[in-house]
């Protein structure tokens, strides 16, 4: 193979060493090493291990231990972990990764090219479900040698380079896994990876013990002497216990909106929203498109109209995100500002629900349904709680229906349902993320598919197109296509592209630096 | 006495058979609960496709007909057995096991906390019935009565934990210290202080006032104006003479609740993050696990049953005019 003739992505990996490398030495603090970091661990995850189980709480200390061939900048220009370099051939066909040298696992065994293929193509193969379309078009993955991991794709797939993310596939064990029962495998209560701390103790309903692996690859790192994940689940516990200085960090959903502004003014504690961007995680009011008169795109963006997006990222979330534009959040890959949403306006909204034939009664009521509010906090209690307001004002009445996880998942992937929200990671490129929700093809019975039942032949045209094109520009034009065709159609209300807090006590450091957050490897952490 | 063997066979038979009758009406109610634990964790893992759900209801064994899934548990129980959690990948007793110290640690000192506080405060009470005492420790026992537990907990922690700095606030040990021996034994009593307390209170108040109602009530009848009558002292007239007879109703309470004390708290125990049953069960039911859910179930209702027998035999050794029958 000759080098030269290929696009050297690796260069890439050069804007982001700045961030990874040292970011507290650019501030001109020099890493202090020992301390234990004690972090909110919430709810607490039935098993350990990425890939077997992939909620937040899994994949936040899931990446202290298990690391990826990547990981991604704010900007999500990927960047060095267990590949120190990459090359990507013209066509786009053929990824090769260079591993880096003297990896080990927690076990002591070599980190070689031989995992990555039995990750890749056995492991993440059989439980990422999210990926196994994106698996499925390899057509080749050989390890040429023991630090050289190659993919051969069946055709060009963009967003390739996005997948090699620990939280999307995460590197196992060879040795470990090879041979058992993926989901049944003890190792998935004690994982074993290359990452900065190993996996010591787990008492369930309390804690999860990590401590620093002295053989890391990176030499001096970790800085911490181990990391304590307290398992606390009430809310308000949760924030006594950060405002105490009991634990020193809270991640993703810890905090509650509500109780943001108090813990601004604490002295002792920062609050970041940054390290989202590559999930993007984007709120939006779904309805069900087989119920009348949500079929019809006219009532779709009257409700839209009705909702005043800013007061919702104000008032209830307490500054926690921005006011979503259309389907594709701004910090994801193809996002055309361009695109807006028809603003906040009632009295436009309640003329187009007459336009459509919604008209209201004696009454002043257009019709009623039900709206089924996830279980998944007060934040999902008081956005139902608005819509029904927002909704009233329009004509319709709304009633707010409880139900716990097991109700909301099974009514929402039966299509048992007239209204509910929901929030949906997009990945960092519409193709991972957001063509899941709107294409035909996706229409299951099962959850995060497109439930509401859109269906619109040219935006499933645009979006296969997006899929398959390995040229840029092609998709670009695509996503720009799709974008102003769904916000035409509005087959979901989208309201908020939500920054989820980091609370950290004021000496911690490095904890947010990448476009994944507290999804790190937190290997250049310390306190101060 | 020699009546026992003969109540004690009878009660064992049908305690197996009420047992046996809570293990399928549980079973069939899980089940009858919208959602199954594929959809929970598709839901919690935010991506889901049709192999997948496939492959976790195999694993589950949730492809299997209902009423095969039910001969297997109760096979299962039988053998006592109490199945495996796919969920977690940990065995069910394993599961229970690990939590039950830490709940009955928490239980039974608030049990201790509110039988001993509440019978003695109800004594008192009564005692000096219609003074200023009797009306302090009636109003404590009635507002801890009727304020929510979280409400007391979230307080007690925002007044000994964030302002006082005293006591810690959630856990059961702290893992930061790695202590043995007495030095982990005195770090468990301080977490165990907020928790129990406010556990504690709730029952200390209902024994409190079980104890003061019942005692006004027995002080007023004949024998005790018969003792008065003869001379006895007045402490031993309220020791012996109404405190015994006033007993009976706690007694009662106490033994349904100790059969209760196995199943924890949920609500002490989210709010402390006490690591207990209390919490796992309500995870499991939340997350569908139902093995654990059933497990838990199945030990809580053999405690109660067992608790229930032990109050009637208590009864018999307290007062010899109730029969054991």
């Amino acid at each position: 193979m000759d080098l030269s003739r290929r696009h050297l992505l690796a260069g890439l990996g050069s804007a982001p060493v700045l961030l990874s490398a040292s970011a507290a030495m650019a501030q001109g603090i020099q890493p202090k090493r020992g301390g234990v970091l004690n972090v909110i661990l919430n709810p607490e995850p039935p098993v350990l291990q990425i890939g077997i189980n992939n909620q937040t709480p899994t994949l936040i200390q899931g990446t202290k231990i298990t690391q990826g061939l990547l990981k991604f900048s704010p900007t999500l220009e990927p960047m060095p972990e267990l590949a120190k370099s990459w090359t990507v051939s013209p066509d786009g066909l053929v990824y090769e990764f260079k591993l880096q040298e003297n990896v080990k696992w927690h076990d002591g065994r070599p980190f070689t090219a031989d995992d990555v293929i039995f990750s890749v193509m056995s492991f993440n193969k059989e439980v990422a479900p999210r990926l196994r379309g994106v698996i499925a078009g390899i057509a080749e993955a050989t390890a040429p040698d023991p630090h050289t991991a190659r993919f051969v794709l069946k055709q060009a797939f963009q967003p390739f380079l996005l997948c090699f993310d620990a939280t999307a596939l995460p590197m196992v064990a060879k040795h470990v896994y090879d041979g058992t029962d993926f989901r049944a495998n003890p190792a998935n209560a004690r994982p074993i990876g290359t990452g900065p701390f190993k996996f010591v103790e787990w008492q369930r309903g309390n804690f999860v013990r990590m401590e620093r692996f002295d053989g890391y690859w990176k030499p001096g790192q970790p800085y911490l002497d181990g990391i304590l994940w307290r398992v606390i689940p009430d809310g308000q516990s949760r924030r006594l216990a950060i405002q105490s200085g009991q634990v020193q960090m809270t991640t993703a959903t810890d905090i509650e909106p509500f109780d943001i502004p108090a813990l601004r003014q604490a002295p002792n504690l920062d609050v970041v929203t940054k390290g989202w961007e590559y999930f993007s995680p984007l709120f939006w009011f779904e309805v069900n498109h087989r119920i009348k008169p949500f079929d019809d795109k006219r009532v779709r963006q009257a409700m839209s109209m009705a909702l005043d997006r800013n007061f919702i990222v104000n008032r209830l979330w307490f500054g926690l995100g921005k006011a979503a534009t259309g389907p594709i959040s701004s910090t994801t890959r193809f996002h055309d500002p361009s695109v807006k949403l028809a603003p906040f306006d009632m009295n436009k909204a309640k003329a187009l629900l007459d336009e459509a034939g919604v008209r209201a009664n004696a009454q002043g009521v257009r019709g009623s349904f039900k709206y089924v509010i996830p279980p998944y906090g007060e934040i999902w209690n008081r956005m139902g709680e608005y819509f029904r307001q927002a909704m009233r004002q329009i004509g319709f009445e709304v009633t707010l229906e409880s139900t716990d996880a097991g109700t909301w998942a099974s009514r929402v992937a039966n299509w048992d349902y007239e209204a509910t929200s929901n929030v949906l990671y997009q990945f960092g490129d519409p193709t991972l993320g957001v063509e899941r929700s709107y294409v035909t093809s996706n229409i299951q019975k099962i959850l995060f598919t497109n439930t509401a039942g859109y269906s619109n032949p040219k935006v499933d045209e645009l979006f296969a197109k997006a899929r398959t094109s390995g040229n840029e520009a092609e998709r670009k034009a695509a996503f720009s296509e799709v974008q102003k065709l769904l916000v035409e159609d509005m087959p979901l209300l989208w309201v908020v592209e939500v920054n989820y807090p980091t609370v950290t006590d004021k000496r911690l450091r490095n904890a947010v630096q990448l476009g994944t957050g507290n999804h790190a490897s937190f290997d250049d952490v310390f306190l101060a | 006495m020699s009546r026992l063997p003969g109540f004690l066979l009878r009660r064992a038979l049908k305690s197996v058979v009420v047992i046996l009758a809570i293990v399928v009406c549980n079973f069939l109610l899980i089940h009858a609960a919208p959602g199954d634990p594929a959809m929970v964790m598709a839901g919690q893992s935010g991506s889901a496709d049709p192999q997948y759900m496939e492959q976790l209801r195999r694993q589950f064994g949730l492809d299997r007909p209902l009423i095969e899934q039910l001969w297997i548990y109760l096979k299962g129980v039988l053998h006592l057995d109490l199945g495996f959690s796919h969920r977690q990948q940990v065995g069910v007793a394993q599961l229970i096991l690990d939590r039950l110290p830490a709940t009955l640690l928490l239980t039974g000192m608030a049990f201790a906390i509110a039988i001993s506080g509440g019978v003695t405060l109800g004594a008192l009470a009564a005692r000096r019935v219609g003074t200023w005492a009797d009306s302090v420790i009636t109003v404590i026992a009635l507002a801890f009565y009727a304020t929510p537990l979280f409400w007391v907990g979230l307080m007690l922690v925002l007044l000994f934990s964030v302002h006082l700095e005293w006591l810690p606030s959630f856990g059961m040990t702290d893992p930061g210290l790695n202590q043995e021996g007495f030095a982990l034994w005195l770090d468990v009593a301080k977490h165990l202080v907020l928790p129990a307390v406010t556990l504690g209170l709730f029952y200390l108040a209902v024994y409190a006032r079980l104890t003061r109602a019942t005692m006004l009530e027995v002080a007023d009848q004949d024998f005790v104006k018969t003792a008065r009558a003869k001379g006895v002292p007045e402490g031993r007239v309220l020791r012996a003479h109404v405190l015994r007879n006033a007993l009976l109703p706690v007694i009662t309470f106490a033994g349904i609740q100790a059969g209760q004390l196995v199943g924890g708290s949920i609500l002490v125990e989210t709010v402390f993050a006490w690591p207990g049953i209390g919490r796992l069960a309500f995870e499991a039911l939340l997350a569908r696990d139902y093995q654990v859910l059933m497990g838990v179930f199945f030990i809580t209702s053999v405690m109660v049953v067992l608790f229930n027998l032990l109050t009637d035999l208590l009864y018999a050794l307290i007062d010899p005019r109730v029969e054991m029958a």
